[in-house]
C-alpha cells in the first residue's frame, strides 16, 4: 500500500464541521431557502418579509434570529418516507452530493422534525451500508464508475478507502508489496504538463 | 471592526443596521474561511512533497509558490534535517529511506527518461538513457524511481 505523505482536513462527524475541511466548506455552500424576518437596510440584494430567498448554508450558520430557514426537499417527509421504504434505490448524488453531510448540519436548526430527520439519515447509511461494503470489497481491476455514480460524497470515501485496501492486499498477495513505485503526487504534477525537472 | 461598528450603531441608535451589519460580518468570515483553508491545503501538499519527492523541489512547482511558502518549506526541511540527526543515539537516521521494507540490496531499474550521467559509490559513472536498465543500489535509487524517473524492475 502506498503511504499517504498529504492528508487533506478530513470533513468534521455528526454535527460538528471542521474549518479548515474542503469537504466542509463545499457542503455548507450548497443553498437553503430561506425567508428574511426584517429589513436588512443598506444590503440592497435583500427584500424584507416574505421573499423566499437562497442563501449558502454556511452565512446562514450565525444569523438564526433574523433568518428563518426552510428545510431543503430531500430531508422532508416525503422524501424521508421514500428513503425509509429502500435506501437502495435512491441516487444520492443527485439529491445534493453532500446528503449526509448537510442533513447533520441541518440538525443545528432546531427543527420539530430533527428527531426524524436524525433517524432517516442514520437508518439510511445503515441500509445502504452493506452494499456499498460489499462493492468496495469486490470490484478490483475494473471500472467501478457504475457503482460510485449515486453514492453521496461520503460513501464515495469509504467506497474509495475499501479499493485501497483490497489493491493494497492484491499486490501484497501478487509479491509486488516491495516494489518501490512513483509517487502519485508526482505523477499527478506530471499529468498536469508542467516541464520535466532538469536533470 | 464589526464589534465597534455594531457598538456604535446602538449608541448613535441605528439598531436597525445591526442585521446588516452582522450578514455583512458574516460574508466577510466565510471568505476568511475558504482563504485560510486554501492556503493550508496548499501547506499540507507542499509538506508531502518534502517526503514524496525530496528536499529540493523543481523549478516549476517553486514558481508556483509564493515566497513565505518557500520559506515554510526550507524551515520544515531544517525541522525535519535536525530530527533525523537527533535520531539513533546522534548517529543520525534517514527516515526518508526504505519507506517500504528492502528486500534486497541491489535492485533491477529501467531509466523512463533521459536523466544524464548518474555517479554511484565506488566511483563507476552510469548513464541514464531512456529504456536502459541497470542493476544498481537500491537505496541510491530509491529516489529516483519516487520521482518517476527510474521504474523498480521485479524478476
Amino acid at each position: 500500500m502506498d503511504t499517504q505523505s498529504y492528508l487533506p482536513v478530513q470533513p468534521g462527524v455528526g454535527m460538528q464541521e471542521n474549518f479548515l475541511s474542503l469537504d466542509d466548506i463545499l457542503l455548507s455552500h450548497e443553498r437553503l431557502p430561506i425567508r428574511t424576518e426584517c429589513a436588512f437596510p443598506r444590503l440592497g440584494y435583500l427584500e424584507k418579509a416574505t421573499d423566499a430567498q437562497d442563501i449558502p448554508q454556511g452565512l446562514y450558520e450565525r444569523k438564526r434570529r433574523v433568518l428563518s430557514v426552510e428545510l431543503p426537499k430531500v430531508y422532508r417527509e416525503g422524501w424521508r418516507t421514500v428513503f425509509n421504504a429502500d435506501p437502495n434505490v435512491v441516487d444520492l448524488h443527485k439529491m445534493g452530493p453532500y446528503y449526509y453531510g448537510l442533513g447533520s448540519q441541518m440538525l443545528h436548526f432546531d427543527s420539530p422534525e430533527n428527531p426524524e430527520i436524525a433517524q432517516t439519515l442514520l437508518q439510511t447509511f445503515i441500509g445502504r451500508f452493506r452494499r456499498n461494503m460489499d462493492s468496495s470489497q469486490n470490484a478490483y481491476n475494473e471500472d467501478t464508475s457504475a457503482l460510485v455514480e449515486r453514492l453521496d460524497c461520503l460513501e464515495k470515501f469509504l467506497f474509495t478507502s475499501g479499493q485501497s485496501g483490497l489493491n493494497g492486499f492484491q499486490s501484497w498477495e501478487k509479491g509486488r508489496a516491495s516494489q518501490l513505485t512513483a509517487s502519485s503526487l508526482v505523477l499527478n504534477y506530471r499529468k498536469r504538463k508542467m516541464a520535466d525537472v532538469p536533470p | 471592526d464589526p464589534l465597534t461598528l455594531h457598538s456604535s450603531a446602538k449608541a448613535e441608535g441605528r439598531s436597525d443596521l445591526i442585521a446588516s451589519i452582522k450578514l455583512r460580518h458574516c460574508c466577510l468570515l466565510r471568505n476568511q474561511r475558504c482563504v485560510t483553508a486554501y492556503l493550508y491545503d496548499r501547506l499540507l501538499r507542499i509538506r508531502a512533497l518534502r517526503w514524496e519527492y525530496g528536499s529540493v523541489l523543481p523549478a516549476n512547482v517553486r514558481f508556483h509558490m509564493c515566497a513565505e511558502e518557500v520559506q515554510w518549506f526550507s524551515q520544515y526541511k531544517k525541522s525535519l534535517a535536525s530530527f533525523m540527526r537527533s535520531l539513533g543515539g546522534g548517529e543520525g537516521l534517514d527516515i526518508t529511506q526504505d519507506m517500504k521494507p528492502p528486500k534486497s540490496l541491489y535492485i533491477e531499474v529501467r531509466c523512463l527518461k533521459d536523466h544524464g550521467e548518474f555517479e554511484i559509490d565506488d566511483g563507476t559513472v552510469i548513464l541514464l538513457k531512456k529504456n536502459s536498465q541497470h542493476f544498481l543500489p537500491r537505496w541510491k535509487c530509491e529516489q529516483l524511481i519516487r520521482q518517476g524517473v527510474l521504474e523498480h524492475v521485479m524478476s
